[in-house]
């Protein structure tokens, strides 16, 4: 009898050895709080609230496996995960399919997907490799290849065009480079060089993209169009107050003005319901998630590790700052989820994929040292 | 940097960076909380204003439908306003109760309930939805009278398809009916569901699902103030829908109309093409339906009786019946000899009235036999024998190879349905062919004894009256072949654009001019001296021509007797022309059931037909069948 509970004692502690609770802790909240608002968003009779609960335990078994894999393991992972995230990039261009005028999706027969979404774990995954690999003999060209790496799926992600991601994937790989300790002299200059070829980048946007930026500054001038979407979130946000509407009250959701209530947008659902105390609440959320992520990016044994840890804690910050920053009117809409709040199970799979690296990272770290 | 590396000093850089990362998180997120403290905080009144009083509704304005009319600008599809009963449901507190006072002043059938009930559970609260549609005038006036008693019901102009000539044409036109699931999903491949917000009719067959996209336009909007409930205050600004593109066809109405006529109560199809264009000049599939019971939802009464009529009105006979050919085949088997050299125009048999093979004896029609036969007098004679022989020795895989070049047993691909699935392919027969269709080994096999029988366009022969008409085309054009279209331009309603259809030929094949000169001289015989002569007596313009008999079941040796056959088992007339036999204006293949011989029933539509776009000749009457045509000419 007693063995029998040692036995599922240890192989309990055995399945969860390598789950790091806080980080579990905080994305459940997260969650939560996300299907509670898909439920408000929605009126289907909850097949979303349904659909997404599998998305997440989908999501949460591929986090707990990968966290069981050391990070060496993942190291195996860096070249063939970007190789094929590139060659499938290429293939879009070739063969992909068109979804409302961008080329972003790859036909396989019985399902599509999106390969510029494996290039957000692929890019950090890589260049952190590509550091650790010249870690002892780091020179000024080695930042040169790392910026080759980098630009070449920006380039092709943007090309789709598919700005949005394409700036989630050049930020992440931009983060390893920044911990991996380039220059300050350089990242000043690259800003006063982007500054400088602001006017050149404008003039090769796309119609839509501009037309979004323009919106941005003043959304009346295009109500029907992408300053719609624009005007009634901030309306939705604003009207919320102090304390919100109250759960499943918000007017804005429920007479339809809010486009993508539950993809995109479902900031703005939130934040009319919740009210500011809400918003800080989940700003909160967020703070305690990426300061995890921070600490365990500061306690990673090797280069490899912390590159990787920091460049995927920032990213959450990336995914989070530009998704409320564009429903709440202070960035231009490209189309960026709520990270683990946002229907959608791909997105949902990518994140849980870099909290499973995050836990393997840290339950690994000990072992290193030994 | 350098080249001395310090892991110790790395690792503080990489502290103090991390720092400046959380420095910079929590700068930004301040950031954000500021901006959410001016709007929620601050600017909080405003919002709430906009958000409790003023809400913008966006009220999509479907388009008109594009119109079609046929090549001389007789109108085929339009749109016509009609006085609709409509209520919004957000205005109305106890729905059943306002229908119920509603039906005193106007008659509401339940099947209208049924459809508002459908209707409101997919519509938003704002907007209206029809209880009752085409209100007559004095429906109109009667609901003005009581209109104080209902707030909330209305009367509004909207439009109907409309389909003048009603069953004139109606399997190539088609109609439109109301959106289901599979029309959304065929919307949603499409990308067009902006577009299509507010529409609740799409094409169903026809041109009018073939040109859906193009028919269809742009839908406008309307930016409406709505109050918190959702009640419509005013309007605000307006984006107008831009109408769907018209479409002209390359079919002629009248000689449609003509066609219709002269088959009566028959059934078959007629399919009339332009040669050196492939433009469609009549579709005819007998009988017909009225597709404008279909715009406005078919009721199952006539759904049903459209559906189980034994003479099947629905189905579109031009592309997806499929017949033996019979005796119209023999002129293409004559080109393909020519072509490919296997005979001589003036290399002869003689015909003893039958063909033995292995202890097989095939009969011709005629007894006794047609004595000296030679190319010309086998088609103007409809020399059975000949073919026999023709078949035997050219084999199944060179006339196989022929005729599918003659687009035979292939989809055509004309404008007419969603895509070509649905049009018949017909049965090109080959070996190939029968491995594919046969399971059983010993079914699979290809025996020589069946070469023979499709040498006179029986056996496995099978083909859509399009594809003989395709044929009949290629060969008057010598050997250039377009794709039948129906529609010959699109007219863009934006630019006032014409874009034609089809103005390429889609191959050529390369016919030698003194083959396609014999059999032209042989058909123009037909006419002139043999089975067609009768039904062309007196005709002012060269014709060439072909007559048919397609059996609808095998006879088994028992001799043929026209009166003793019943109605459904008799032949299959078929007839096959072009005209003028010089310069061809006008290709055509008819097919009557059960119509017996060519001679006696379908050739005398096709004169008809010619008669009338050649000669702008009006009929006297319905075709009638020519039973004397049979006593002289029973020799096909």
């Amino acid at each position: 009898m007693i063995d029998v509970i040692g036995t599922l004692r240890r192989s309990w502690q055995q399945l969860i050895a390598h789950i790091d609770f806080p980080l579990l802790f905080i994305t459940l909240a997260i969650m939560a709080v996300g299907l509670a608002t898909v439920h408000s968003a929605t009126f289907d009779g909850n097949q979303r609230v349904f659909s997404q609960l599998g998305n997440m335990g989908v999501a949460m078994v591929i986090m707990w496996f990968v966290s069981r894999l050391p990070p060496q393991k993942l190291m195996s992972f860096a070249i063939p995960l970007y190789v094929l995230g590139v060659i499938l990039l290429v293939a879009v261009f070739l063969f992909g399919i068109k979804v409302n005028g961008a080329r972003r999706w790859l036909p396989l027969g019985f399902t599509r997907i999106q390969p510029s979404e494996i290039m957000k774990i692929a890019m950090p995954l890589m260049l952190a490799w590509y550091f650790q690999k010249y870690e002892a003999t780091l020179k000024m060209k080695h930042y040169f290849g790392a910026a080759m790496l980098l630009l070449v799926p920006f380039a092709l992600i943007a090309k789709q065009p598919d700005l949005g991601t394409a700036l989630l994937v050049g930020s992440a790989g931009f983060y390893v480079i920044f911990f991996a300790g380039l220059p300050w002299k350089i990242i000043v200059g690259m800003i006063a060089a982007a500054a400088a070829a602001a006017p050149i980048l404008w003039g090769m946007m796309h119609d839509y993209q501009q037309k979004r930026i323009l919106t941005l500054i003043d959304p009346t001038t295009d109500p029907l169009g992408s300053g719609y979407h624009i005007i009634q979130a901030t309306i939705a946000i604003g009207s919320g107050g102090a304390i919100g509407k109250g759960y499943l009250n918000g007017t804005q959701t429920h007479l339809e003005f809010i486009p993508e209530k539950h993809t995109d947008f479902i900031f703005a659902v939130f934040s009319e319901e919740w009210g500011l105390i809400g918003n800080a609440l989940l700003v909160l959320l967020y703070t305690l998630l990426i300061g995890r992520g921070l600490i365990i990016a500061s306690s990673a044994p090797t280069l490899f590790s912390r590159l990787l840890a920091g460049a995927i804690t920032l990213g959450f910050f990336t995914y989070a700052f530009i998704n409320m920053g564009m429903v709440s009117g202070i960035l231009p809409v490209v189309g960026v989820p709520l990270p683990f709040m946002s229907y959608g199970g791909t997105a949902l799979v990518t994140l849980f994929l870099g909290v499973g690296i995050l836990m393997s990272i840290h339950t690994h770290r000990m072992l290193v040292k030994k | 940097m350098g080249d001395f590396h310090n892991p110790e000093a790395d690792l503080d850089r990489f502290r103090f960076r991390l720092g400046f990362a959380a420095a910079t998180v929590l700068l930004a997120f301040g950031l954000l909380i500021g901006r959410f403290f001016w709007l929620q905080v601050i600017q909080h009144d405003f919002y709430q204003t906009r958000a409790e009083d003023n809400r913008i509704a966006l009220i999509p304005i479907v388009p008109n439908r594009g119109v079609i009319t046929d090549r001389n600008g007789v109108v085929l599809a339009r749109n016509y306003s009609a006085f609709t009963l409509e209520i919004t449901p957000s205005r109305v507190s106890d729905m059943e109760a306002t229908i119920d006072a509603l039906t005193e002043v106007i008659d509401i059938q339940p099947k209208d309930r049924k459809r508002f009930k459908r209707l409101l559970d997919e519509a938003k609260n704002f907007e209206s939805i029809p209880i009752r549609t085409r209100l007559t005038d004095s429906e109109v006036a009667k609901f003005a009278a009581q209109r104080y008693r209902f707030p909330g019901v209305e009367v509004k102009a909207r439009l109907f398809r409309q389909y003048p000539l009603g069953n004139v044409a109606s399997h190539a036109i088609g109609y439109i009916g109301r959106i289901t699931d599979r029309d959304l999903k065929w919307i949603e491949e499409a990308e067009k569901q902006a577009t299509y917000k507010g529409t609740d009719h799409i094409g169903k067959t026809g041109i009018e699902q073939h040109y859906e996209f193009e028919l269809h336009g742009q839908t406008g909007y309307e930016e409406v103030e709505i109050d918190a409930g959702g009640r419509a205050l005013r309007s605000l600004k307006r984006i107008p829908p831009v109408s769907g593109n018209n479409l002209q066809l390359t079919l002629d109405a009248k000689l449609q109309e003509i066609t219709e006529q002269a088959f009566g109560d028959r059934k078959g199809s007629l399919v009339a093409i332009e040669p050196s264009t492939g433009g469609i000049l009549a579709l005819v599939s007998n009988p017909t339906y009225d597709p404008n019971l279909f715009v406005d939802g078919i009721t199952p009464d006539n759904w049903k009786e459209l559906n189980e009529h034994p003479s099947k009105p629905m189905i579109n006979r031009a592309i997806n019946g499929a017949y033996p050919p019979g005796s119209t085949f023999k002129p293409f088997m004559a080109l393909a000899a020519l072509e490919m050299g296997k005979r001589t125009p003036s290399q002869a048999i003689n015909d003893p009235g039958f063909f033995n093979f292995g202890n097989h004896q095939f009969r011709d029609d005629k007894k006794g036999g047609h004595g000296v036969v030679d190319m010309y007098k086998s088609i103007v004679h409809s020399c059975d024998t000949y073919y026999y022989i023709l078949a035997n020795d050219m084999g199944i895989d060179n006339i196989a190879k022929f005729m599918g070049l003659l687009g035979l047993g292939q989809r055509t691909g004309i404008d007419i349905g969603k895509d070509d699935s649905g049009e018949s392919k017909g049965v090109l027969p080959s070996p190939e062919w029968k491995k594919q269709r046969f399971k059983k080994p010993e079914q699979q096999k290809w025996y020589a004894g069946e070469t023979i029988s499709i040498g006179i366009g029986q056996g496995y022969n099978a083909y859509t009256p399009i594809q003989l008409a395709q044929a009949t085309a290629t060969l008057a054009n010598n050997g250039v072949m377009f794709r039948p279209h129906i529609v010959h331009h699109i007219v863009d309603t934006k630019t006032g654009e014409k874009r034609p259809v089809e103005p390429q030929p889609i191959r050529d094949l390369k016919l030698k001019p003194q083959n396609v000169d014999v059999i032209r001289r042989a058909m123009v015989g037909v006419i002139k001296e043999g089975t067609g002569a009768r039904a062309f007596a007196g005709a002012p313009y060269e014709a060439a021509g072909k007559t048919g008999t397609a059996q609808v079941f095998s006879l088994k040796g028992a001799q043929y007797k026209e009166g003793g056959t019943k109605k459904e088992l008799r032949d299959h007339a078929l007839f096959i022309a072009y005209a003028p036999a010089d310069n061809p204006k006008i290709a055509l293949a008819v097919l009557v059931e059960n119509g017996g011989f060519g001679a006696q029933s379908a050739a005398p539509i096709a004169r008809m037909v010619i008669d009338y776009y050649l000669l702008g000749k009006l009929p006297a009457g319905a075709a009638k069948e020519d039973s004397a045509a049979i006593e002289e000419d029973s020799e096909e």
